[in-house]
């Protein structure tokens, strides 16, 4: 393993200690290690079934972890149900997506919407999210379900922000976009990462990774096997194909 | 012509109070995924507790000090919270239950409500005064024809609560949370809102307007105790015909099934009940959602918390051996006893056929049926019929039996087994309750409600203790058979298709044909219950095919767990056996069946043998890992 040190000056905002996740007697996690900074955007990499979306999904509750804690801000939140880990700062945007198809995009918006907690600031409002992905702000009042792929996920990261998460969690956003589309959604993951949000992003795809990410950690049946610079990656073929090729 | 306007808006008036009733049901369901069968307790309480509102306080039958429509709309609001008390204490606790598990438990709670209000209310009908300002007739603009302003005012009402709600769903948080939430709800958590307020208030609105169409029924009707019943399964037929969780299909399907009573009524008054669930029945096959449902959305992944059911494997060897003793003690025991309690043992072995027909359907074939009451009655028509009309020997009922009850589980099942999930299982309770109206309705044929009697053994099987054999060696031969085909190369296909269907149907599964036999070949099963139970009693009635009917298999089934093969058989033993002891011990034998329903549900939710098999199975792990 070879550590990193552009973040690590900043206390981190989430750190991930042993966390194992379960379905039925399958172990999908096996004791994982992690932690994202503020304003660090921090890329899970590795294959089909590696333990990516599952290790979102624990962080967030949505599977129980089995063990390990989940130190958010200091504050262990494994075991807690979804919805007071979104409270407590936690974004989560889904690799399906999951908007509301028969919500307009407003109020898949105002599902989301939360005020932000005293003395952060300014919070989302519906114009600010509308600045961030403009394509959104022309379909206000369209039913969600009646738009594109693309325009689907810039709903849900836009829905999720409502919230004023301070961590964002990033299921493959690119996932089938066209490249038009991924370049505007990486803009406006960098647009993020400025204003000091914290990103951890599950992908496949490096080019995207490449373009919004600063850490990366590969994964492998359930365990972190590599942890480096993402410019690494994209320099080590030999790396590449041990972990990541198909 | 005016008879035929007038008609139309006594079908316009039903409308509005079904939709009342309908609209709770459906924004509940659509919430908390709870078919809610106490939404008709819910009903009816309003009515009662309308009626003390109105009328107690003044004791002439006159409105008491809170007028009539204070009465009513704080019996709604009573009614509401009543809505909430059910929902925290009960079914907040089982919101990642299997789905059959809430509906068992609001079954549970309709039963200990009838008999409280059989308490406090006393069984005699009460009525209602009528509504001030609204009495008498209006004559109607243009048609110059006179008609109740009652029913006026309950047919603009119905408009006005759908506008409200509209409004409500989409200018509210609230409506917009609970609008979100009936597409995905574990999303809607995991973007902070908290759900449990979210189900409180939306049981809350439900419960409200079931309430406030139960109080509002005062002017019109009776209030009696079987108002529950009734209005249950109307309002499941207009939520189903509507769609699952759509408001405006609701208030659509209310229109149709109001006006196809009215006039039903004229044209076919005989065959009124079947009507409706023709065209339940034809709603949903044309549109498998009902008229303005949506397809439960793909995109959502099957809930990732829930493991997959477990593989049925055959009994550990000493349970084996155990159920074996049994089985050869229930032979051996009948020369020692008495007629009656070989008429229990009888009714058990029939009871545990019945169960373990319909677990065939719910274990390994993963179909819900709330109707299987209809193959049972099936075929204990079908023998009583043989046996009245041509005076036929048992020989030939008991084979008549399953196959009439397998030719109707071929011609409801044709339908079933193309649904999903809960509409699947509402098509079963629709099917059921047409052949209940069959049976109850064609009076020249079936007797009505009068049942058939004289439906006795041959001579030969007359004594109570050759009866009591032949039933035991049928009941044995058909739950064995049941129970082979669970291990058999048809029943693996059966429960790969539970397990996944479009992986089961890659590999050459013929989905729809496999669940169709296996529906047909439950409904035969059953049908041999039916018969023999008629030859126990000498007759049949229309309840042998009616709800209540119907969930006794179902707990029965819920009761011995779903998921072991031999649990239905445990379920039938203790069910059967505690309901015969409690309505023997007490009146108030639904009330402690409902708090019985009610405790299994909440501490036993894999059933006995399911419990059973938990506290047993470490402990042999154990023993053969020393050994």
């Amino acid at each position: 393993m070879t550590g990193e040190g552009t973040a690590a000056a900043a206390p981190p905002l989430l750190t991930v200690e042993g966390l194992e996740a379960r379905y039925g007697r399958a172990r999908i996690l096996a004791g994982l290690n992690l932690s994202v900074a503020p304003g660090e955007v921090v890329v899970l990499l590795g294959r089909n079934g590696a333990g990516k979306s599952t290790t979102l999904k624990a962080i967030m509750g949505l599977v129980p972890p089995a063990a390990g804690r989940v130190l958010f801000e200091g504050r262990d939140l494994a075991g807690e149900p979804p919805f007071r880990i979104a409270r407590a700062g936690l974004g989560y945007v889904p690799e399906e997506r999951r908007i509301f198809a028969g919500l307009t995009v407003r109020e898949n918006i105002a599902v989301g919407m939360r005020p932000p907690p005293a003395g952060q600031s300014p919070g989302w409002t519906e114009e600010r999210l509308f600045a961030l992905f403009p394509s959104l702000g022309a379909l206000r009042d369209r039913p969600a379900g009646r738009m594109s792929g693309g325009e689907q996920q810039m709903l849900a990261i836009a829905r999720t922000l409502a919230g004023n998460p301070r961590l964002l969690l990033l299921d493959e956003p690119s996932e089938g976009l066209a490249p038009v589309v991924v370049e505007r959604l990486a803009e406006a993951v960098r647009a993020l990462r400025a204003e000091g949000l914290g990103v951890l992003l599950s992908e496949q795809n490096l080019r995207f990774a490449a373009a919004v990410g600063d850490r990366a950690l590969i994964l492998e049946t359930g365990a972190i096997r590599w942890e480096g610079a993402l410019s690494t990656v994209l320099a080590d073929e030999a790396l590449r194909a041990r972990y990541l090729a198909v | 012509m005016d008879a035929l306007i007038l008609q139309a808006l006594n079908g316009l008036a039903s409308a509005s109070s079904l939709f009342l009733v309908a609209s709770g049901l459906t924004v509940i369901f659509g919430v908390s995924r709870i078919v809610n069968f106490a939404h008709g307790s819910l009903y009816m309480l309003g009515a009662y507790i309308g009626w003390t509102l109105v009328t107690r306080f003044a004791g002439d039958g006159s409105a008491g000090p809170l007028g009539f429509w204070g009465g009513v709309l704080l019996a709604a609001l009573a009614v509401g919270l009543i809505g909430v008390a059910i929902e925290v204490l009960l079914l907040r606790r089982l919101y990642r239950a299997p789905e059959l598990f809430p509906l068992l438990a609001t079954f549970g709670v309709l039963l200990i409500v009838q008999d409280l209000a059989l308490w406090i209310w006393g069984p005699q009908d009460l009525l209602g005064p009528r509504a001030p300002g609204l009495r008498g007739a209006a004559e109607l603009p243009l048609l110059g024809l006179r008609f109740p302003r009652y029913e006026l005012f309950l047919i603009v009402l119905g408009p006005v609560v759908l506008g409200l709600l509209w409004l409500l769903f989409h200018r509210t948080r609230f409506g917009v949370l609970v609008r979100a939430a009936t597409e995905d709800r574990e999303m809607v958590g995991a973007l902070g809102v908290d759900q449990r307020a979210l189900f409180t208030g939306v049981f809350f609105l439900g419960a409200t307007l079931a309430g406030l169409a139960g109080a509002l029924q005062l002017p019109r009707e009776s209030v009696n105790l079987h108002m529950d019943l009734a209005v249950i399964v109307e309002a499941f037929v207009v939520v189903v015909v509507g769609g699952l969780g759509s408001l405006g299909g609701a208030f659509l399907a209310a229109l149709l099934i109001g006006e196809l009573h009215a006039f039903g009524i004229l044209v076919f008054p005989r065959i009124t009940l079947v009507l409706v669930f023709l065209v339940m029945a034809v709603v949903l096959v044309l549109r498998p959602h009902g008229l303005l449902g949506a397809a439960p959305a793909s995109a959502a992944p099957v809930a990732s918390l829930s493991p997959a059911a477990p593989v049925i494997r055959p009994a550990p060897a000493l349970l084996r051996r155990l159920g074996y003793a049994a089985l050869t003690l229930a032979f051996a025991l009948p020369p020692f006893l008495g007629d009656y309690a070989l008429g229990v043992l009888a009714d058990l072995a029939i009871f545990t056929l019945f169960a373990t027909s319909l677990h065939f359907l719910m274990g390994p074939g993963g179909m819900a049926s709330f109707g299987h009451a209809a193959y049972f009655g099936i075929g204990a028509y079908a023998a009583a019929l043989l046996a009245h009309h041509l005076a036929a020997p048992m020989a030939a009922g008991i084979a008549l039996a399953p196959i009439a009850a397998g030719l109707a589980g071929l011609g409801f099942g044709w339908f079933c087994v193309r649904l999903s999930g809960v509409y699947s299982a509402m098509l079963t309770l629709a099917f059921a309750q047409i052949a209940w109206s069959v049976a109850f309705q064609w009076v020249e044929v079936t007797g009505g409600d009068n049942g058939i009697l004289g439906v006795w053994p041959d001579a030969w099987a007359r004594d109570q203790l050759v009866f009591t054999y032949l039933v035991l060696a049928l009941c044995t031969g058909a739950a064995f058979l049941l129970l082979r085909a669970v291990h058999a190369p048809f029943g693996y296909a059966l429960r790969a298709l539970r397990d996944s269907e479009p992986r089961a149907a890659a590999i050459g599964i013929p989905a729809v044909l496999v669940r169709w036999l296996a529906f047909a070949f439950a409904a035969a099963m059953a049908g041999i219950a039916g018969a023999l139970f008629a030859y126990g009693r000498g007759s049949v009635f229309p309840t042998l095919l009616a709800i209540p009917r119907s969930v006794d298999a179902l707990l029965m089934v819920l009761l011995g767990g779903v998921q072991t093969v031999t649990g239905p058989i445990w379920g039938a033993l203790a069910y059967a056996g505690l309901s015969e002891q409690l309505v023997r011990a007490t009146d108030h034998w639904r009330l402690v069946l409902g708090l019985a329903i009610v405790v299994l549900v909440l501490f036993f939710p894999e059933g006995l043998a399911g419990a059973a098999r938990r506290w047993w199975e470490p402990r042999m792990d154990a023993s053969s890992a020393r050994t």
